[in-house]
């Protein structure tokens, strides 16, 4: 009962803040306002007659045609610098010699040859530069919206005017070929179309041979007016091995033999343009072979927009007119062309930049409403969790009131659809979860207020001791600043390596660190509350130190954000298959097998410290034969993987088949690992129970078996202390080992236990699907949250019969840490750097139309770290009573302490460890309910901070670059933490439930 | 920091009043050597323009560096030998003075060389600009280190003592406490607007950061004796 309130408790605020998110970005990532209405040819652009006078010429629109057909060759990714030619360097500097440079060599010899019938232009992109945005962008005119970039596996097709329907309704035949995205965007818009699959960014070559399979017969036949052709190759490429590979040398030829023939095949009345769709990291394209006119910029201009101020309008058609007057008057006068060209080019560029000013402006109306609700919603969501998890602690906390709520907002959404459905309005699903959310959150309050809240002063309410709050701050503060937020993954170090320092000053601080006798006496009144030290001073200091170590070489692996080009990226984060020297590829996966086999080791060393691995329950067999089974079907899929191209031709089907069932086998074999330790968490070695001599009865102030919980309560810790004794009797007998028993760490470790194998079991397929050599920050990943976790638990005071408390800085440092390993595995919060390729673990042949598995696939790469972190959770209340045995061992090693201990009561002298919180079910879900919320609430402000700064700083600059991408990558991590949260403690719990079990038929069987 | 929980007992009135009196002499003592190692700081600024040709503070910061640490360690020996805040001294052998000036010597660089790592931990880059993060390594053990070594010795055991709660026993230690750890926090401090957009000359590292630790220094300088002042009521050390 108190189980099942904790968790939907948690799983109620949980949904206050989704709640909230979604209210939020309904009102702040609007969808583009699309305008239906297609302008014609009947209807000239602005005021008056166009001085073009086009009108009535044959096959003019607008203006009279200058070709009569086009042959659009676009060319994915290609980036500008593309197709500059090789001997291209600095004066001064040795020449470089890059695989892309100089490929593109008929490009810049019709330059050369024939200057007046080629140009070539670099053009400079918006953001977000996918593709199916850039086609949007080139065929519309239009600036593709944000909320675009999350649709690129399910594109829509384009309703605005766009420029294949302009040349469809004139009457052109559009004939296409490549990149299935453009199916999807122009249904039926072609009339004759070859499309290839798009998604599988592995394949170099299916997309590009398809397209020259069909490209010059179809211009032979003449059947056409205008030609497209994507080619994906280079984008491929680039996605697989980077431009800086040979293999991009390759293609890029192919492409320059590919402009080559066309170019050949050319006639007199057509225009060849070769454009890249955006590059790789700076975007770039070009055209080329005749000649471009500066009014091409405008043909898909829609004037027809009703939202647009008239005034602000007004004024650029006028700019508009003048401009093209004076072009006009440009082109009669070519005297003095070369003195007014500046001006015209001024003129016109200052027409398009206030047109883009006033679509961002039309476009991008925020809903302030919504925004601020959600906010609110967002702030209100914190704030709870501040309030419960203050109360979860205090003595008589009652679990009932925690399923009010949940009551509350179910009234709440029924009663709200039920109005709805009879003024029959539209259900917004939106809407309606905010209702709810706000419903159950009133009744809530005003119970907690009621039952706690009032009598205490509102300073216990905001428990954060000040440097963690401060720090705390800072890390909100970030939030706020767009080069701050751009800069997080070097910010994130250091503020953790702050909070690293800040907890080991404090522990010296508060002298838990130096033995008392050498401070000065400290003055009456205060020498009672200082406990003696657990560990001595280095003790801390090699922690801390040791976790700066890890922060610093995991920041090694660091991937730079666009904005800072003197940055480099670290070039441990590329796949080691894009690498060229054999014999650092070799090395490298050494290494890289060398760190999944020490993070093996290290999770296998901890279980058996701490005994369980002798269990013979099923998950530690599967700990001790199918861990090292899915390291080895990761080193081998590992090594097809960097080495596929290399295979030998026959071998190839062989390949890419173990390339598939590899990742599988390894994903299903984690998959049963996790089904199996939910069915048995329990992992203790049971060697009682064959009728050993009983020295001690058990004392029941009841006979019988025990009916009521009450009963176990009291039980179970005596039974479990009178089997420790009955091991330990039988180990002294057999004078195998010290004065501790090993059943003890078996039974005192079981939580820890189950939740260091099920974060072991998630590593893996998670580690699978990151290239080869974050492994090494994988094991980076373990080292450190171990070594903060003793850090924390020398600090964290044990109160024996409760109540059990996490201390803020604990999750503060657990959450920071969880962001810098987010930015360490090689992620950054904007699109473009999101890892593609992970959706090809496992599925080297793409997806076919199934959308929602390479999500899952590319999501579970992207929020690793926060799934891991947040499953981990517990740990941090665990952590504490799991230490408590290494500081009792120290203190018992001096000989002169053996009296001492003796006369210790009897559970000092031996370490209850977790079952300590056993001894206090009431304490122990209260403190599990506490960290959850505590989390909860350091990543509340998170999402809350991120929001506030897009909704405050929503005209700023960077808010499409910055704080948009900030917000929706921080929202989503906050969805996947929340639900490794509830999965972290559900699995506690589980574990809970079968020590009960357990121990209820333990207790049977001793009756018999 | 100390708190004021005990109050004086009755029967050590006299006593007290005693302890009050030489306390406020301390505390203009100690506002003095303060003053003198602002105005220290503030020489360093501006003496090295007479001799040094293009000499300011950001441009040849190094130099400033080299100065600014040179000064103040220089201030705060010459304070040490003149005030002799601690007289606890017994033995004063000519060969112990040596070893010991030889031990604080070896203290203060192994100090530099621990702030290096721990900066370079922090995130200063390992290879690049090692000679500015040394120096800055420098800079801010001449604020921290040294008036450690001055007043208490090479004794770590004494260091640790005054850097935790309840470990003070005299003014100058208090003081010793304020303007290390307000040193420190300057330094944190500096690095913080090191990734802003403001292209300014002194956001590079560690130019920011060692003016933090200055600012640092110097506020903890001012602090310290108005705060000990302000609070010398409540102030009672075992030893005074």
């Amino acid at each position: 009962m108190q189980k099942a309130s904790v968790l939907l408790f948690l799983a109620w605020v949980c949904f206050l803040f989704y709640a909230g998110i979604a209210l939020f970005t309904s009102g702040f990532l609007l969808t583009r306002l699309e305008l239906t209405n297609h302008s014609s040819c009947q209807e000239p652009p602005g005021p008056g007659s166009l001085p073009w006078g086009s009108q009535g010429k044959p096959g003019a629109c607008w203006m009279a045609s200058r070709f009569s057909r086009v042959v659009l060759v676009l060319i994915d990714a290609l980036r500008f610098d593309f197709a500059q030619p090789q001997h291209s360097h600095v004066p001064g500097e040795p020449p470089v010699s890059l695989p892309f440079l100089g490929k593109l060599s008929s490009l810049q010899r019709i330059l050369e040859i024939q200057p007046h019938h080629a140009r070539l232009y670099r053009s400079q992109v918006d953001p977000p530069t996918t593709t199916m945005q850039r086609l949007k962008a080139l065929t519309t005119g239009s600036l593709p919206t944000f909320i675009d970039a999350g649709s690129n596996f399910a594109s829509h097709a384009i309703v605005e005017d766009n420029l294949i329907k302009q040349l469809t309704s004139a009457g052109r035949r559009v004939v296409f070929m490549g990149d299935d995205t453009w199916k999807d965007l122009f249904p039926g818009a072609f009339s004759k179309a070859f499309f290839f699959p798009s998604f599988n960014v592995r394949d170099l070559d299916t997309v590009d041979n398809g397209i020259l399979e069909h490209l010059y017969p179809t211009m032979d036949s003449g059947e056409w007016d205008v030609l497209i052709a994507h080619f994906l190759g280079v984008d491929h490429c680039g996605h697989k091995h980077g431009p800086h590979h040979p293999e991009m040398a390759k293609k890029l030829s192919q492409m320059d033999q590919v402009i080559q023939g066309l170019v050949e095949r050319l006639e007199n009345d057509t225009l060849l343009v070769v454009a890249g769709d955006h590059g790789m990291t700076t975007n770039g394209d070009h055209g080329g072979d005749s000649e471009l006119e500066v009014s091409r910029f405008l043909h898909t201009y829609s004037a027809a927009t009703r939202d647009l101020q008239a005034k602000e309008l007004h004024q650029l058609q006028n700019l508009f007119s003048k401009a093209s007057a004076d072009y006009q008057w440009l082109l009669q006068s070519p005297r003095g062309a070369e003195a007014t060209l500046p001006t015209v080019i001024a003129e016109l560029q200052q027409f398009l930049r206030g047109a883009r000013a006033m679509c961002i402006e039309s476009w991008a109306r925020f809903s302030l409403v919504r925004m601020a609700g959600g906010t609110a919603l967002l702030a209100a969501s914190c704030f709870i969790c501040l309030l419960a998890s203050q109360w979860a602690i205090s003595p008589g906390f009652p679990f009932r009131p925690l399923l009010i709520p949940v009551a509350w907002g179910l009234v709440g959404a029924i009663a709200y659809a039920g109005l709805l459905g009879t003024i029959e309005l539209k259900l917004d699903l939106v809407l309606l979860g905010a209702v709810a959310a706000v419903s159950s959150f009133l009744p809530f309050l005003w119970k907690a207020w009621a039952g706690w809240g009032s009598k205490r002063p509102l300073a216990t309410l905001f428990p954060i001791p000040g440097p963690v709050l401060l720090l705390l701050l800072f890390r909100l503060a970030v939030f706020f600043s767009d080069s701050f937020v751009v800069a997080e993954a070097r910010a994130t170090p250091f503020l953790l390596g702050s909070f690293i320092l800040l907890l080991v000053v404090q522990l010296h601080w508060e002298g838990q660190l130096l033995p008392p006798k050498l401070l000065t006496m400290p003055r009456l009144g205060t020498s009672a509350t200082t406990n003696p030290p657990r560990h001595n001073g280095a003790y801390a200091l090699r922690l801390g130190i040791g976790l700066l170590l890890c922060t610093r070489l995991a920041g090694l692996f660091h991937r730079c954000p666009e904005e800072t080009p003197v940055c480099q990226s670290s070039p441990w984060l590329s796949p080691l298959a894009s690498m060229v020297g054999g014999r650092a590829k070799n090395l490298w996966y050494g290494a890289c097998v060398a760190a999944l086999v020490a993070l093996l080791a290290a999770v296998r060393l901890w279980l058996r410290r701490y005994g369980n691995l002798k269990s013979p329950e099923p998950p530690m067999l599967f700990v001790r034969w199918g861990l090292p089974l899915m390291a080895l079907g990761t080193a081998a899929y590992w090594a097809l993987a960097s080495g596929a191209d290399e295979a030998p031709p026959r071998l190839r089907v062989l390949v890419s088949g173990a390339s598939m069932v590899l990742p599988r086998a390894v994903a299903g074999l984690a998959a049963s690992g996790l089904a199996l330790l939910l069915w048995k968490p329990v992992t203790v070695l049971v060697k009682a129970g064959a009728g050993a001599p009983r020295t001690r009865t058990v004392l029941t102030p009841f006979s019988g078996p025990p009916t009521s919980q009450a009963d176990l309560d009291y039980v179970v810790p005596q039974i479990y202390r009178h089997m420790q004794e009955e091991f330990r009797g039988r180990l002294e007998r057999a004078k195998s080992q010290g004065p501790l028993t090993v059943a003890a760490y078996q039974l005192g470790s079981v939580y820890s236990a189950a939740m260091v194998t099920a974060l072991t079991l998630l590593a893996f397929p998670l580690l699978l699907l990151h290239a080869e050599r974050i492994s090494l920050v994988f094991l980076l990943l373990f080292l450190q949250s171990f070594l903060l976790l003793h850090l924390l638990a020398a600090g964290i005071p044990i109160t024996t019969p409760g109540p059990f408390t996490v201390p803020w800085q604990a999750v503060s440092a657990w959450a920071l840490m969880a962001t810098q390993t987010f930015y360490s595995t090689g992620h950054q919060p904007v699109f473009p750097a999101i890892h593609w390729h992970a959706a090809f673990v496992g599925f080297p042949e793409g997806h076919g139309s199934r959308t929602w598995l390479p999500a899952l696939l590319v999501g579970a790469n992207t929020f690793a770290s926060h799934l891991l972190f947040a499953v981990g959770c517990p740990l941090l209340l665990l952590w504490p009573f799991l230490c408590e045995s290494q500081g009792l061992r120290k203190r018992q090693q001096p000989p002169g302490n053996e009296a001492d201990s003796r006369v210790r009561p009897e559970e000092e002298e031996e370490p209850l460890m977790e079952m300590r919180l056993r001894d206090g079910p009431h304490h122990f879900y209260a403190a599990l309910l506490q960290l959850g919320l505590k989390y909860l609430f350091i990543l509340g402000i998170q999402i809350l901070a991120c929001a506030l700064a897009a909704s405050i700083l929503r005209r700023h600059l960077m808010v499409w670059k910055v704080f948009a991408p900030k917000f929706i990558f921080e929202a989503v991590g906050f969805v996947v933490s929340s639900v490794g949260l509830l999965l972290g403690i559900a699995l506690v719990m589980r574990v809970d439930g079968a020590v009960s079990s357990w121990f209820r038929q333990l207790f049977l069987a001793q009756q018999r | 920091m100390v708190g004021g929980s005990s109050s004086p007992l009755p029967f050590r009135g006299r006593l007290a009043i005693q302890e009050n009196t030489m306390k406020d002499t301390d505390i203009k003592r100690l506002l003095y050597t303060h003053l003198l190692c602002i105005f220290s700081i503030i020489l360093s600024v501006f003496i090295p323009s007479l001799f040094l040709e293009n000499f300011s503070i950001l441009e040849t910061h190094l130099t400033w560096l080299c100065i600014c640490s040179g000064f103040v360690t220089a201030v705060n020996l010459v304070l040490y030998l003149v005030v002799k805040p601690n007289t606890s001294s017994k033995r004063s052998s000519l060969s112990h003075k040596v070893t010991r000036f030889l031990k604080c010597c070896i203290y203060f660089l192994m100090s530099c060389f621990s702030f290096h790592v721990i900066f370079v931990l922090y995130g200063a880059p390992l290879i690049e600009l090692a000679l500015e993060t040394f120096l800055f390594a420098v800079i801010l053990s001449a604020f921290t280190t040294v008036p450690c070594l001055c007043l208490l010795g090479p004794n770590l055991k004494a260091w640790l003592r005054v850097f935790s709660r309840n470990g003070v026993t005299s003014i100058w230690e208090n003081s010793l406490q304020i303007t290390t750890i307000s040193s420190f926090v300057g330094a944190w401090l500096g690095a913080l607007p090191i990734p802003l957009d403001w292209e300014r000359p002194w956001q590079v590292w560690p130019i920011s950061c060692t003016l933090g630790a200055t600012f640092g220094y110097v506020a903890g300088l001012v602090i310290s004796p108005l705060w000990i002042y302000w609070n010398r009521k409540q102030l009672t050390y075992k030893n005074n």
